[in-house]
């Protein structure tokens, strides 16, 4: 005890609690930042969702109007069926060029009727406005009903690509002139039909039903190979997958012994879930199409390399399934005398079932989407006609949903781009449905133990 | 027969030996199925059981040996003089299985009997039209040595299909005759038809090591096809690649690799920060509301295909990356670039980061949290001084994880980065992939025994490796650090 201790008053380190100190207000602001930059990151990731599906949104809704003439069109008898007998092979005989003759000279009376001269248009001018694709399409609607013969129906005519185009914002006055494909007096002459209510834009419901279409077609260009060709790939996978699967799954969780041998199996399926798509396609190249003789860009192809890509999905979303379900009932079934494998199967399995389920709907949805594999195995072709029923249809090129919007990004008018987006809105269209309804199963038939 | 009769037969024969098989063993207990020592039903399904299975592991085991056995039988009737320069044997022989199927063609079409197809002659010079009928397209005209190697394809592929028929048909009657036979009130049915369906299962789980034993033997034996034509010192260390569809190409992977490498390496500096924070702001900062209405919008991010994304890349990105930074910046002016990819493939991977590293935060006991801020310390404290290092060991994982998929992603970087293969610092260049050219190289048009296809296996190969290795070394390094707690 000093003097030297009592005398010097003791000096309190800081001030009192309630004033901030300058390194505590430090730490505070530090705190801050903190959360900033979290809620940052989180509005960072949400605003990009929101870009990405208002851009693709924006660009692909205008794929859903198109453009059409809305006229009137003579079927006359003598040009449509010469021999008089409505017999179809002899139809059949009459080709595309008669029946766009037959639309020209409706449109050019059209043009008559409403007292609109197209100066300085030449006929082949004028008769382009209507799609190339607009007499094949006549002809099938005549061929398909040949009760039309001899008479004038309304018909919705295609028009020309760029004349949609203009409606849409494509294709301006001034990129007109440079055009090959149309011309300033063209869409002159668009406008004026419109006014008289000659040319109409509405929905474009054959969008999803039409088959592709040419390079210099994009307006006539349709999803409804790609839909055919996606739903069989589904098939096959779901009805490959899921069995195997499940088997696969009941075996590694049920039965299976702890040796090297389970240790292998598991290993490999968190490894193959692991793998990047494209390896499958270059499996599904070498063994399904080189060795096995698979025809390319065939469904069935498809489908098995699908089906290997969607495995380890579903078993790791069914073993645990098989988990969740409690020992107990297990020890039940074997306590009033089944053996092992009448439990699984009678009593587990059935229980597991919603679990299972969903994450099967959940792995077709993710196969879905790939596009990758389906490139190499030969999907990039342009496919024209429907495939037939299964099970012949599995083996006939088709093509699917990623795979179209691929393709049709590689071609060079820019209508295609539009296309490619509309398809990516049909496509997340289609996921949508698929994970709402795994939702609604999960949420139906959860059971808490 | 084709297959599907086959398969048919054997599935109805299966049929009918359940309900015989179920019948017998009630007849054999004298009508008490109680006196059985399983379930009758047990009895039925062994029966179909021995039917069916021995036929459908003949016909499996069938389809995937005949083809080998029968162009082993064929290349004798190619004798070596008859293959010119500019030819391959490989060619010859799928001229061969052309003109037989054309063959095959003209009998079911009616154009030809079999009569005159025996007497076809080689110096008929309209056999290629004839096949052009058919449907059947064919490089040259048909010489004799492929016409006779034809006719010996076929009368092989119709004796092994009668002889497949025979054998699966003969097998299952066999096994069904066996199984029957042995019905009887004693013959313990249950277990031998669970023994059976065990050996079902263990199948299917094979399949997983059947993927990957496929996977590896198909890329490695193209692969070693590749490198008996290329050398593979020069396709590992050259630095150029310029494939020629006319030989002499240089296919030097590094530019390849380095497009990789650069693009997941930008797409990792998007991702990992927000995943990481986003992560870290839901576990330890978020209401359950906020939490409620965040966590589904980043799995809908993780859901999406990555053909949206890389349409997103073309359309929106590429564009706007363009217009207001490479351009004025004068650093490039493609619309596809390494900064294109790298950012659409970081917002993809945002999810995946996210919830792994959710997981991983969540795994932290609570204690640990607790006695730091009994302390005094503040949350964001807590979280960087001793959650993220007690975490550190997983979210290294997860970032391996991140990068492996990045390394592996196709559509994204075709759409978005472009096809040019050069090696360059500057982020607004286009440069491409391994999996670009993967795509470009094997849906071209070539023939599929030249060195600019088979590069495609060499690369595939390289990435399956890369991948792999990531991913176990990111196993490794998360079991080997992990903190073990009570």
């Amino acid at each position: 005890m000093s003097d030297v201790a009592a005398n010097t008053p003791i000096q309190p380190r800081g001030g009192s609690l309630l004033t901030v100190d300058p390194g505590t207000r430090r730490r505070n602001a530090a705190e801050k930042r903190f959360r900033i930059y979290g809620m940052v990151a989180i509005g960072l990731a949400i605003a990009a969702l929101i870009a990405l599906l208002v851009s693709i949104l924006g660009n692909g809704a205008s794929a859903f109007r198109q453009t059409y003439l809305s006229m009137p069109v003579t079927i006359p008898a003598d040009v449509v069926d010469p021999k008089g007998n409505r017999d179809i092979e002899e139809m059949k005989k009459v080709t595309t060029i008669a029946y766009g003759r037959l639309l020209s000279a409706s449109l050019a009376q059209e043009l008559a009727d409403n007292g609109i001269n197209p100066e300085g248009m030449t006929d082949k001018d004028v008769n382009n406005m209507i799609s190339g694709e607009a007499a094949a399409q006549l002809r099938n609607r005549v061929l398909a009903d040949p009760e039309l013969i001899g008479q004038t129906v309304e018909v919705n005519v295609l028009t020309n690509g760029r004349i949609d185009g203009y409606y849409k914002g494509r294709v301006t006055m001034e990129s007109a002139a440079r055009d090959a494909n149309t011309s300033p007096a063209q869409l002159q002459l668009a406008d004026t039909l419109k006014e008289k209510g000659v040319l109409v834009t509405r929905f474009n419901r054959d969008f999803i039903t039409n088959p592709d279409a040419s390079e210099k077609r994009p307006e006539a260009a349709g999803l409804g190979v790609a839909i055919i060709g996606s739903l069989y790939m589904m098939l096959v996978v779901l009805v490959l997958a899921l069995p195997i699967g499940v088997a696969a799954s009941i075996y590694l969780e049920e039965f299976a012994p702890k040796n090297r041998l389970t240790d292998i199996i598991e290993v490999n399926i968190s490894n193959l879930a692991a793998v990047p798509s494209i390896v499958f396609g270059i499996l599904g190249l070498a063994i399904f199409i080189n060795f096995a003789g698979l025809p390319q860009s065939a469904p069935i192809v498809g489908g098995l390399v699908l089906t290997l890509m969607t495995l380890p999905t579903i078993i790791i979303s069914t073993r645990a399934a098989l988990k969740a379900v409690p020992p107990s009932i297990r020890d039940a079934a074997l306590g009033v005398g089944a053996s092992k494998m009448q439990s699984v199967f009678h009593h587990v399995l059935p229980l597991a079932m919603p679990g299972i389920l969903t994450g099967t709907i959940i792995g077709l949805a993710q196969a879905l989407g790939e596009t990758a594999p389906l490139l190499l195995i030969g999907m990039v072709a342009f496919v024209r006609e429907y495939p037939s029923a299964p099970p012949d249809g599995l083996f006939e090129p088709a093509s699917a949903l990623p795979v179209q919007v691929y393709n049709w990004t590689q071609r060079a008018d820019p209508a295609f781009m539009e296309r490619a987006s509309g398809a990516i809105i049909v496509l997340l269209v289609f996921l949508l449905m698929m994970n709402m309804l795994a939702i609604f199963l999960r949420r139906k038939f959860e059971r808490r133990w | 027969m084709p297959v599907f009769w086959i398969v048919m037969i054997v599935l109805a024969l299966a049929a009918v030996g359940f309900v015989l098989g179920r019948q017998r063993a009630i007849a054999a207990a004298g009508g008490d199925s109680r006196r059985l020592h399983s379930r009758p039903l047990y009895y039925g399904w062994n029966v179909a059981l021995f039917t069916a299975v021995p036929a459908f592991v003949a016909l499996m085991v069938w389809l995937f040996v005949q083809p080998v056995l029968i162009d082993r039988a064929i290349n004798k009737y190619i004798p070596d003089e008859a293959i010119s320069e500019s030819s391959a044997r490989s060619l010859m022989m799928s001229d061969v299985r052309k003109v037989a199927e054309g063959m095959d063609r003209m009998v079911s079409r009616g154009v030809m009997t079999e009569a005159e197809l025996e007497r076809l002659e080689a110096s008929n010079n309209d056999i290629r039209a004839k096949m052009g009928q058919v449907g059947v397209a064919l490089m040259s005209n048909v010489d004799a040595t492929v016409l006779n190697a034809a006719r010996e394809y076929r009368g092989l592929v119709g004796f092994g299909s009668k002889a497949l028929a025979a054998v699966a048909i003969g097998l299952a009657l066999a096994g069904f005759v066996f199984a029957l036979l042995r019905t009887d009130a004693d013959f313990r049915a249950r277990n031998v038809t669970e023994s059976v369906i065990k050996g079902i299962l263990i199948l299917c789980s094979s399949i997983a090591i059947a993927t990957t034993a496929g996977i590896v033997l198909s890329m490695l034996f193209e692969t070693g096809n590749f490198f008996r034509q290329y050398s593979w010192t020069e396709f590992f260390f050259g630095t150029t690649w310029s494939p020629n569809f006319h030989g002499n190409s240089r296919l030097g992977m590094l530019p390849l690799l380095w497009g990789t490498l650069y693009i997941s390496f930008i797409a990792l500096l998007v991702a990992v920060p927000i995943g990481l924070f986003a992560a870290v702001y839901m576990s330890e900062y978020a209401t359950k509301r906020v939490r409620s209405i965040v966590k589904p919008a980043i799995e809908v991010l993780a859901g999406i295909p990555t053909i949206v994304y890389g349409l997103f890349a073309l359309i929106t990105v590429g564009p706007m990356l363009r217009d207001y930074f490479a351009q004025p910046m004068g650093l490039g002016t493609s619309g596809s670039s390494v900064m294109t990819a790298g950012l659409v493939m970081g917002i993809m991977l945002i999810p995946f980061v996210s919830s792994l590293s959710d997981d991983i935060i969540n795994a932290v006991p609570q204690s640990l949290r607790d006695g730091s801020l009994g302390l005094g310390a503040t949350p964001s404290e807590t979280v960087k001084q001793v959650v993220l290092p007690a975490a550190l060991p997983g979210i290294v994982g997860a970032v391996l994880l991140a990068a492996s998929r990045a390394i592996g992603e196709t559509m994204i970087v075709v759409l978005g980065a472009g096809a040019a293969a050069r090696m360059s610092m500057n982020p607004f260049e286009a440069m491409t992939t391994i999996t670009v050219k993967i795509v470009s190289q094997l849906t071209g048009d070539t023939d599929f025994a030249a060195p600019e296809t088979l590069v495609a296996f060499a690369l595939g190969l390289t990435l399956f490796v890369i991948t792999l290795g990531l991913n176990i070394f990111a196993l490794y390094i998360v079991r080997k650090y992990r903190e073990q707690y009570e």
